[in-house]
């Protein structure tokens, strides 16, 4: 009789509190959709329409009156600065993310190696290259690289290495524009790299001393497997912002010399703003979203699997 | 974190078991300081050149002597920029562009946050998925299109939003509200769901454990998506070059590279004091919350 009462109770109490939380329930999709709707239409009005209008933008002719298909296309198929751009929009991108990882995944192990007294102060130090805004750290190096002032020439005469005409000249324009994407990108893998190489845990290497592991070994048997996951989402985070790249190459060179260092977001811009043509000017940045695509999939994949394991 | 251990105290014990370890050690540490230091005078020379040029006068900077040299330091560049009126104007226009987006942007994606990271609803994980997404679409795709749609919005409404400093209002959420959304997703999941329920128990509401429990557990996430968002704002060049051009409506990285590059005649040094100064504020940001900036830096791929 006691047991009846003692177990009947939470039951009905159970019910009750069923009702009430489905009525919640009710009210709190309302709730919740009203809190996301100003993300919903910032998303939808200024990413989302803005993106498929491109594509509708880059089917018409230059006056905007007439489709023309894929007339836009085909025009710059034809050209050879459009494969000019192609060429260097990849050439720049992956040598720009291959080195910035490179000298992340050094830099972050230097600085783990230190003390960790000193190690607050030197990684304050070493990220301040991501922390300027990129257009004014350009304007530095492009001072850096003046043709008759330039101070890094300075110190090279000091060495008896001839001037070197950073902005002037194709290929070491080519060069400078991927060496300071490179200073603006390393530290971001070094902080990125840091973090992952502080989330090994300490165990693993003693157990790996104890096993006799050389630094090669546990580097390769530790310490690449377990950072392996940041490594690639680092990668593929900065590989999109580097193919998207517009400041670095504006403030250099402008595309030049002779549309040498254009990539899609220059040339889109010098072709679509300062040429009036905005339909081809369109047609040029939509060729990022192939690449742009993959390397969403591949984040995408690993961002769901990290939340399928979280929950 | 056993490095440090070398350092203090405990050094001598360890050292009698593994001599020639600790000695290597040494050699290894006293490398890792070099090549730190190439490392930083290569990441640290560009700003430092910039103050360099920047206390120098224009006659000595065309004069032929040592560039690394301040030989006659003059802060003559520093009182020429803060005097000017157009530069103050850039200055003014970033400040207020900046500040407005900091807060459009927290207004948006907290409460969004808090919806997706809590209140499971039709969609939400698919919209939580979406935003990301966004977040990966660069400004360089949109800004033509965005470009013609404002356009045909002042020809039909006749509302002129390019070349006004406030369309930035518009255009800088798109690249902040996204990444401070799914900080925000990442920070507010990592709240333990006891607490909530608790507020709930109390007979809170979701207003309530929004401002009270959430807000004050996730500040540091707030307070690092909020730096994300200044320095997104105050670092944006392809936005205002694109969308602004009368010199009254520029913000300062576009400011100082259309108004102070006059044709073919660059002043360098005051160039490179403008430069410095539109450099200040997300440095000073950094130099006082380099953690909560770091934080927000790799909790962008290490959450969520």
């Amino acid at each position: 009789m006691v047991d009846t009462t003692l177990k009947a109770s939470p039951i009905a109490g159970g019910f009750r509190r069923r009702s009430a939380l489905r009525r919640a329930m009710a009210r709190k999709s309302t709730i919740a959709f009203l809190m996301t709707l100003p993300l919903i239409l910032l998303v939808a009005l200024l990413v989302l329409y803005p993106a498929l209008y491109s594509i509708h933008l880059a089917t018409l002719n230059k006056s905007m009156e007439r489709f023309v298909g894929f007339g836009n296309f085909l025009f710059l198929f034809k050209r050879e600065t459009f494969w000019m751009v192609v060429q260097q929009s990849c050439i720049f991108a992956i040598t720009a993310v291959l080195f910035k990882a490179l000298i992340g995944f050094v830099v972050a192990h230097l600085v783990h190696n230190i003390p960790s007294r000193g190690q607050r102060k030197w990684r304050g130090m070493l990220l301040v290259p991501w922390v300027i805004p990129p257009a004014m750290s350009c304007l530095a190096w492009l001072w850096l690289f003046d043709p008759s002032y330039s101070a890094i020439n300075w110190l090279l005469d000091l060495v008896n290495i001839g001037p070197v005409a950073w902005t002037g000249e194709a290929s070491w324009a080519r060069f400078s524009v991927i060496l300071v994407n490179i200073w603006i990108g390393a530290p971001f893998f070094m902080i990125m790299y840091l973090a992952a190489l502080k989330s090994v845990p300490e165990q693993l290497y003693e157990a790996a001393a104890i096993d006799g592991a050389s630094w090669w070994q546990r580097l390769r048997y530790v310490t690449l497997p377990m950072m392996r996951n940041i490594m690639a989402i680092t990668a593929l985070f900065s590989l999109i912002v580097t193919f998207a790249n517009f400041d670095i190459v504006r403030i250099l060179t402008a595309g030049g010399p002779i549309d040498k260092t254009h990539v899609f977001a220059t040339w889109a811009f010098r072709v679509g703003i300062e040429g009036g043509d905005l339909p081809l000017g369109a047609s040029v940045s939509l060729f990022m979203v192939p690449i742009l695509t993959v390397a969403a999939i591949f984040i995408l994949r690993d961002v769901h699997r990290r939340a399928s394991e979280m929950s | 974190m056993t490095a440090a251990s070398i350092s203090t105290g405990t050094a001598p014990a360890r050292g009698r078991k593994y001599r020639s370890m600790s000695r290597d050690r040494r050699w290894a540490l006293r490398w890792s300081y070099l090549c730190l230091t190439v490392f930083a005078v290569f990441f640290l020379m560009p700003p430092l050149y910039m103050l360099i040029t920047s206390l120098k006068t224009s006659a000595e900077i065309s004069a032929a002597t040592n560039p690394w040299w301040v030989h006659h330091p003059t802060i003559g560049n520093y009182v020429e920029l803060l005097t000017s009126r157009q530069f103050l104007t850039y200055f003014r226009n970033s400040a207020l562009v900046s500040l407005i987006v900091v807060a459009i942007t927290m207004l948006i994606s907290v409460p969004a946050a808090f919806a997706l990271s809590r209140m499971r609803f039709w969609g939400s994980v698919a919209l939580a998925t979406g935003v990301f997404l966004t977040y990966l679409i660069p400004e360089t795709l949109l800004f033509i299109p965005l470009f013609k749609m404002f356009a045909v919005i002042n020809e039909y409404t006749d509302i002129q939003l390019i070349n006004r400093w406030w369309v930035l209002l518009l255009l800088y959420p798109t690249l902040t509200v996204p990444f401070c959304t799914w900080i925000m997703i990442g920070y507010f999941a990592s709240i333990p769901k006891e607490l909530d329920e608790a507020a709930l128990m109390d007979g809170a509401n979701y207003r309530q454990i929004l401002t009270r429990v959430f807000i004050p557990v996730a500040l540091p996430g707030l307070i690092a998506a909020t730096i994300f968002a200044f320095t997104v704002s105050w670092a944006q060049f392809l936005y205002p070059l694109a969308f602004t051009t009368s010199a009254d409506q520029l913000v300062l990285p576009v400011g100082i590279i259309t108004s102070l590059i006059k044709g073919d005649v660059f002043n360098w040094g005051q160039i490179m004091t403008g430069a410095l100064l539109g450099a200040a504020p997300p440095l000073i940001i950094y130099a006082f919350l380099m953690d909560y900036y770091i934080a927000g830096l790799t909790s962008g791929a290490t959450k969520g």
